[in-house]
């Protein structure tokens, strides 16, 4: 038990991974960029391609994608989000799903339905594995992913508070309109935050590739994983995401424990105890829940 | 200059031909089967069961301003329970519309839960609870995972027989579900609804129920794609978790109300027919089909996001089937005393509908 507790941990680093990009747009942009998975997709097969195609080592290709992502990101925010935002909270939800699609479908088209993994290309690093006391073997690969998270979530706090840059995007995340009084460009402090966030998604893509298989329409999954560890770890926080991560593949472990089909199903569920408890928490209650509507104040 | 009382109108000239021209175009539909190959009838089935969904995902997002990408689960789940019921030796006809009372209570309490939501997260929060649904259908032994299972009882019917009867199900659900959505919106809770749209919490502040309108949209969106679901179930008698609880419903339905123009009664409708029309022209063109759909409503949220029938409406003052109000002022008001007779001219304060 103890060892599958283990795994479900690592496991959780690559969920804080892929959250933490979703959860940091959110705080900066209040946006739920719904082709969050897709583009974390889109980056597995660009370092498929260069490693299927050029021979390029995976880890070497994100020295090529990760700037990539990182431009996809800023335009993203410049040309669709910024526009989109303008016309009410809700619009923007429709542009990236509309997103969303583009993406999966030209992925398709592309590479076709075959589902792909970059574990061929990082030789031994996918199977190979240490031993730890008490006879529990842990991939190399999962702990390389869970440090990389914690690293990451590390070096984005330090940035966030400890520079300039970081600081006008906490004051653009606090109050667009306030910062841009004090002198913070906000559309530059959000193009920022956006490529940032897509920064991590494209690290995200790499270990998803590695860690796993992955076919063209395997955005929606990840995205739904994304948000399930942003919510249970508390939406905007950083280390929650983490936390969030652990114990959404905690519960997935769990689940597949219980029943065969049971890894998903336990993710969602403790997906829903966190915002059932979120909810509580809020003053609102089992019985705020359950009130009839008619007795409501609003 | 004496205060001129603004003409308040439920309707024009136009919406009475309009609501006219419906009545006949659905008599026209009813007798349609008469004269049309199997293969049209399934088609029109189609635009039929397209129609409700538009316009039930429209009254969802467009009047209660919620987004949610997780409707299919609805609609997966009216088939289900209409395989479900059929099981049970309920006649299967019958197991459809049961089945989508069952979603619509089914609903209820999801709604609880999700309306405590906003904006993205509900829409993300409706699909985990759609990819849940998914895999807990999966877990039922008569659906056999994802291989599915059939509506079998439907066979004792023969194949003309259930065509045009699916076909007259799906005209008449279409036909109540708008005309349960138009008496809605025309009646007090349209007033509620139009205003929790165009800003919730100003509607708040003066005394609208926003979570109870919110909910009932919630439970009729519900309840109406379930009957969708059913319906094609009833038309395609396979069932397969997979395409049934696929996210793709639910793009289409965001296509069809994005370019129809969201948050109009009329445009809901105008999209589920040009989706028809481009799904029945394009749709054998596969991926890049699929591809056009997404950047055509990613185009329409950035540069048109009021869709087609949104944009004519405000360059026209066109109104088919009003559902609001509309304020015009006398145009010789200060004149003199033909001001009844007189012609009337649009004011710029609109109606909102």
């Amino acid at each position: 038990m103890s060892n599958q507790i283990i795994q479900g941990i690592l496991l959780g680093g690559y969920y804080a991974l892929i959250a933490c990009g979703l959860s940091f747009m959110f705080s900066v942009m209040r946006i739920i960029n719904l082709a969050h998975g897709s583009l974390a997709v889109l980056s597995a097969f660009a370092l498929w391609l260069l490693a299927s195609r050029f021979h390029i080592s995976p880890f070497l290709g994100l020295l090529i994608v990760l700037p990539l992502m990182a431009a996809i990101g800023w335009a993203l925010q410049r040309f669709l989000l910024e526009r989109s935002a303008r016309g009410g909270a809700l619009l923007p939800i429709l542009t990236t799903f509309g997103l969303a699609i583009v993406i999966d479908n030209l992925l398709f088209e592309q590479f076709g339905a075959d589902t792909r993994s970059l574990a061929p290309f990082i030789g031994s690093l996918s199977y190979d594995s240490w031993e730890w006391p008490g006879g529990i073997y842990v991939g190399k690969l999962a702990v390389i992913i869970f440090i990389t998270a914690v690293v990451l979530l590390g070096g984005l706090q330090l940035f966030l508070t400890r520079t300039g840059l970081g600081r006008s995007i906490r004051a653009t995340s606090a109050d667009p309109d306030t910062a841009g009084l004090v002198g913070v460009d906000a559309r530059r402090a959000m193009a920022v935050a956006a490529a940032i966030a897509m920064v991590t998604v494209g690290l995200a893509g790499a270990f998803l590739g590695m860690r796993a298989t992955f076919d063209p329409y395997a955005g929606a999954p990840q995205l739904l994983f994304a948000f399930e560890a942003a919510v249970i770890g508390g939406a905007g926080s950083l280390w929650g995401t983490l936390v969030g991560g652990i114990v959404l593949a905690l519960a997935q472990t769990l689940g597949a424990q219980v029943h065969p089909q049971g890894f998903q199903i336990g993710g969602h569920i403790a997906f829903l105890i966190a915002l059932f408890i979120r909810l509580s928490a809020s003053g609102l209650g089992l019985r705020g829940l359950l009130r009839l509507p008619a007795r409501k104040a609003s | 200059m004496s205060a001129v009382a603004p003409i308040i109108e439920r309707g024009t000239a136009t919406s009475r031909i309009a609501a006219i021209a419906a009545a006949l175009i659905i008599a026209l539909l009813a007798i349609a089967p008469q004269f049309l190959s199997a293969g049209a009838v399934d088609r029109i089935t189609a635009l039929f069961i397209y129609v409700i969904l538009a316009a039930m995902w429209n009254a969802l997002a467009g009047f209660g301003g919620l987004v949610s990408v997780g409707q299919q689960v609805f609609f997966g789940l009216g088939a289900y329970f209409s395989i479900r019921l059929a099981n049970t030796g309920l006649n299967p006809f019958v197991s459809l519309f049961v089945s989508a009372i069952v979603v619509g209570a089914v609903s209820w309490p999801i709604s609880l839960f999700m309306l405590r939501l906003k904006n993205g997260e509900f829409a993300i929060g409706m699909w985990v609870i759609a990819a849940l649904t998914h895999l807990l259908v999966n877990l039922d032994r008569l659906v056999q995972g994802e291989t599915g299972t059939s509506l079998i009882s439907l066979n004792v019917y023969d194949a003309s027989t259930r065509r045009v009867t699916i076909y007259w199900l799906a005209l008449a659900s279409m036909t109540a579900l708008l005309a349960i959505l138009f008496g809605l919106l025309r009646g007090s809770t349209g007033a509620a609804i139009r205003a929790i749209r165009d800003n919730e919490d100003a509607a708040a502040s003066i005394g609208v129920r926003v979570t109870g309108t919110k909910r009932l949209l919630f439970v009729l969106a519900a309840f109406g794609i379930g009957i969708a679901g059913a319906l094609w179930l009833a038309t395609s008698i396979t069932f397969q978790p997979k395409t049934y609880f696929n996210v793709q419903w639910t793009a289409y339905m965001i296509f069809m109300v994005l370019v129809g123009g969201i948050g109009t009664f009329e445009g809901a409708i105008l999209g589920a027919l040009l989706f028809f029309l481009i799904e029945t022209w394009f749709g054998s063109a596969g991926v890049w089909y699929l591809i056009g759909l997404g950047a055509t409503a990613l185009v329409f949220s950035l540069l048109l996001p009021r869709g087609l029938w949104g944009t004519l409406e405000e360059r026209f003052g066109w109104r088919l089937l009003p559902v609001g109000y509309r304020v015009r002022l006398p145009i010789n008001a200060t004149d003199t005393t033909d001001e009844i007779v007189s012609p009337v001219q649009t004011t710029t304060s609109r109606e909102k509908a």
